[in-house]
């Protein structure tokens, strides 16, 4: 038998780069289609659901804003890591703890003014998210205990938190024992930047967040030093480049990303501390990051693509009679397609020459 | 004249726009032992490739025994009877000798077991079948590859610098070997660019330059020189003799330094006491996996020292031990590691990046952000001043060939204008004018009062470029040689232990 071989190619490939998300896309959404099929969906109906109607309303399309701010600031901050191959699967935790954090000044200060508490919230919703990471980086780094698990089992935590909190000393008195915090206070709210829709400022605040990731990993030098840790780790220890430096660093700034899309979803459009606050952003994120191929402006489009799905899968849901989990299956043979596309970009098939001996 | 074992015709191979081979005609006589001569990069290994099945050819016809083959696949070619031995043995080091022979060869254990002892005996080529072969020294372990080709009963066994490895001693044991194995009608394509051993054991030679054929000859009736000229198509390169110079300061010292080891296939190091001069060249003879791997990462700074060996450790001076490669270098310390792709550079990134690893304090870092301009200079500089062939510094590492990488690091680090320079396997896998273009850098730098510590494996570099010589064997150091009192035996005997030498 002749198997074709991967070889690797001399040089990335720039096309294959730039083709490999919408390849996946593609790949994505055929298998997916023959998969509504299957169940009895109409997959015509689920397409102009999911890729057509959010596009037809304001409404809709401010939805889609509203949704990606969130992702495009934790796919940044992740992307950061994962370049320097420092896996923050985390973000679920660091999101649900900077909202923990910001919630806790209406919570503690229901009757307060000033122009200062929201950009307050979030400060401290930075710091949660910093503090949730931190965790992590310091066992890695002590005792090499894997990042991966770490982060991911300290997610499960920081929900029995919320829960203990709601359920608890948290709890609205007056909310009729429903698990939720009282409702915030007008200044606690971030201010609504499009008129008569959801979208706050936290969209600018993960537009310049991406500006400065580009800063970061394409100018800076400890960005260069994280850059070179994750390709080639002996030649990082070689220049002399610290590698619990890099763990630290590459946490740090996927805790505080995360932590700041925690605070500006309780202080936008949720309005108070809920159960329900976190819907798999901090998972979803990590598909936004390799969607755009872990660069800073690639994110922004896999963003708004990820912003898209969720808008049209609710749609998709009403209207054509999707099942909830449907949303997450294209999600991850989303990821799956894109790992798959992107390794054409340094390798290509090779048939070899059928032998006649 | 008898039907050649072996016949290629007008064989082109191409990898993009190289013309690694290019109409290649080669006849390989039944029990011929074959040198295949030329510098690193003429195309010796992809012809091998060629004729083992790794590859296919792009255009040209392969004959074996008289009849057309076409040889897709390495197996392919075991069928037909080829035998081939890596430069870089394929062994499992976990495994026993005889385990690592199953996996290739049916038969059971027992069986494999005894044939393993025949072959050795009857060959010369003696080692115990049930031994581990991470334990095996590194002679033994091309004994181990070899033994696994004959078990086949190959009727063309290749060999890619073999010798490369081996201490002279077992060289001469290995050279009986292959004899034998030629008065069996076995025949040898030997790869190597060492003259004066081709001349010893070869009966024909065919030179490669470029691709290209540029002769068929019987080695013995030329001398090295006019083999070299063949090869290199002009006249060998030659050093002068270092000629001394005053020496300064100790600029490196290591006082009983000992460091244990995690990796279960690692060498401790025990009690190395070496120290070097301004304006001497120490080399560090031996065979790879003696602990030089260990010793580099103790000096450069990557493996951190124990906190009881922190002042063992000197550098101009001042203790250093306890300071990282960066903090090292800061001192006017520069290392040139054995691993060119993925430590020296990662091959990923471009020249210029690559730059930055270690000449980042030259300018090229400011608050925090890289100045690219200073970046680009700095690796148009290296690329011109080196003689470095890539289409530009956007160029990634990995694109460059190994020598051509090899001049670029090198470059780099001379640039850093170092007191101290730490090279480790300098001119391994380099062609003969780069390499004579390194060692001559060396020497020019040494006279200029740099002190500079080598670790090489090839014995021949040592002695063209050091002023004295130590020798790591299992993880200890002998005593100081000085290099012109001092013959390649009485180094290969400490090589293999049978003799603490001293000056």
């Amino acid at each position: 038998m002749v198997f074709p071989k991967l070889v690797r190619r001399e040089r990335a490939s720039l096309p294959v780069l730039i083709a490999a998300p919408f390849l996946a896309l593609a790949m994505a959404a055929l298998s997916n289609l023959v998969l509504y099929a299957a169940i009895g969906v109409d997959p015509v109906a689920v397409f102009k659901a999911m890729l057509i109607d959010p596009f037809t309303s304001y409404f809709s399309f401010s939805e889609i804003l509203l949704k990606a701010g969130p992702l495009l600031l934790i796919a940044q901050g992740l992307a950061i890591g994962f370049r320097a191959k420092v896996f923050n699967i985390g973000a679920e935790g660091q999101f649900i703890l900077g909202a923990i954090f910001a919630s806790a000044i209406p919570v503690y200060m229901p009757q307060a003014t000033g122009v200062w508490i929201w950009p307050m919230m979030l400060v401290f919703g930075m710091l949660g998210g910093l503090a949730w990471s931190a965790i992590t980086a310091f066992w890695r780094v002590r005792l090499n205990a894997n990042e991966i698990l770490v982060s991911l089992m300290l997610s499960f935590v920081a929900i029995q938190l919320l829960n203990y909190l709601l359920l608890g000393p948290w709890k609205d008195p007056m909310g009729f024992n429903f698990p939720q915090s009282v409702m915030f206070q007008l200044d606690a709210l971030l201010p609504i930047l499009l008129p008569g829709t959801r979208v706050n400022v936290s969209l600018i605040l993960a537009l310049l967040a991406s500006l400065a990731a580009w800063f970061f990993v394409l100018r800076s030098f400890a960005g260069y030093r994280l850059e070179v840790g994750g390709l080639a780790p002996n030649a990082a220890r070689y220049a002399g480049f610290s590698q619990s430096g890099a763990i630290w660093l590459s946490l740090l700034i996927g805790g505080a990303a995360a932590g700041l899309a925690g605070a500006a979803e309780v202080a936008g459009p949720v309005g108070q501390l809920q159960r329900s606050i976190s819907t798999g952003y901090g998972y979803a994120a990590i598909i936004v990051a390799y969607l755009g191929g872990l660069h800073p402006i690639g994110i922004v489009f896999s963003a708004f693509l990820m912003a898209t799905l969720y808008i049209g899968g609710d749609n998709a849901m009403v209207s054509a009679g999707l099942p909830i989990a449907a949303v997450s299956v294209f999600q991850g043979s989303l990821l799956l397609a894109y790992l798959i596309a992107v390794t054409f970009v340094r390798r290509k098939v090779v048939w070899p020459h059928r032998p006649t001996a | 004249m008898t039907q050649p074992l072996l016949s290629l015709h007008g064989v082109t191979k191409r990898y993009g726009q190289v013309h690694a081979n290019s109409g290649v005609d080669l006849d390989v006589l039944p029990g011929a032992i074959h040198a295949i001569l030329g510098e690193n990069g003429a195309g010796k290994s992809t012809l091998m490739k060629l004729i083992y099945g790794v590859e296919t050819p792009d255009e040209g016809t392969i004959a074996w025994q008289g009849q057309p083959v076409q040889i897709g696949s390495p197996a392919i070619a075991r069928r037909l009877g080829v035998g081939m031995v890596f430069q870089h043995f394929s062994l499992f080091e976990t495994l026993t000798v005889v385990e690592n022979v199953s996996l290739l060869v049916p038969g059971t254990k027992k069986k494999l077991t005894s044939r393993i002892v025949h072959l050795g005996k009857e060959f010369g080529l003696e080692v115990d079948p049930l031994a581990h072969v991470h334990a095996l020294s590194v002679g033994e372990r091309q004994r181990v590859e070899i033994i696994r080709c004959l078990m086949v009963d190959p009727k063309l066994l290749i060999l890619d610098e073999p010798t490369s490895v081996l201490p002279p001693q077992s060289v001469d044991l290995l050279f009986e070997t292959l004899r034998k194995l030629s008065t069996r009608g076995v025949s040898i394509l030997f790869i190597s660019h060492k003259l004066e051993e081709i001349r010893s054991i070869c009966t024909h030679a065919t030179i490669l330059r470029g691709g290209k054929v540029t002769g068929n000859v019987t080695p013995k009736d030329f001398d090295a020189q006019a083999l070299a000229t063949m090869m290199i198509g002009r006249d060998m390169p030659h050093l002068s003799p270092p000629e001394h110079t005053a020496r300064g300061d100790k600029q490196l010292e290591l006082s009983g330094v000992s460091v244990a080891t995690d990796d279960p296939f690692g060498v401790p190091l025990e009690g190395i006491s070496l120290h070097v001069r301004a304006g001497e060249i120490l080399g560090i003879a031996g065979v790879s996996g003696n602990g030089q791997a260990e010793l580099a990462a103790a000096i450069s700074g990557e493996t951190p020292l124990p906190k009881d060996m922190h002042g063992a450790l000197c550098m101009f001076g001042q203790e250093v031990g306890a300071l990282n490669p960066a903090a090292r270098r800061k001192l006017g310390f520069s290392f040139v590691p054995e691993d060119r792709l993925g430590q020296g550079a990662v091959p990923e990134l471009s020249l210029v990046k690559n730059v930055i690893l270690t000449a980042h304090r030259h300018g090229m870092v400011q608050r925090g952000m890289i100045r690219r301009g200073r970046a680009d200079t700095f690796t148009r500089d290296c690329i011109a001043e080196n003689d470095v062939r890539t289409p530009g510094p956007g160029a990634e590492a990995g694109s460059l060939s190994g020598g051509n990488l090899q001049k670029f690091i090198i470059g780099r680090e001379l640039m850093l204008k170092p007191r101290l320079l730490f090279l480790n396997q300098p001119t391994w896998g380099v062609d003969i004018g780069a390499a004579t273009a390194i060692r001559r850098r060396l020497i020019e730098l040494r006279n200029e009062g740099c002190a500079i510590l080598v670790i090489s494996e090839d014995m021949e570099e040592l002695f063209e470029l050091t002023d004295d010589m130590q020798v790591l064997s299992e993880g200890r150091i002998s005593a100081r040689f000085k290099t012109n009192e001092t013959a390649p035996e009485d180094i290969g005997r400490a090589m293999i232990g049978a003799s603490k030498g001293a000056v």
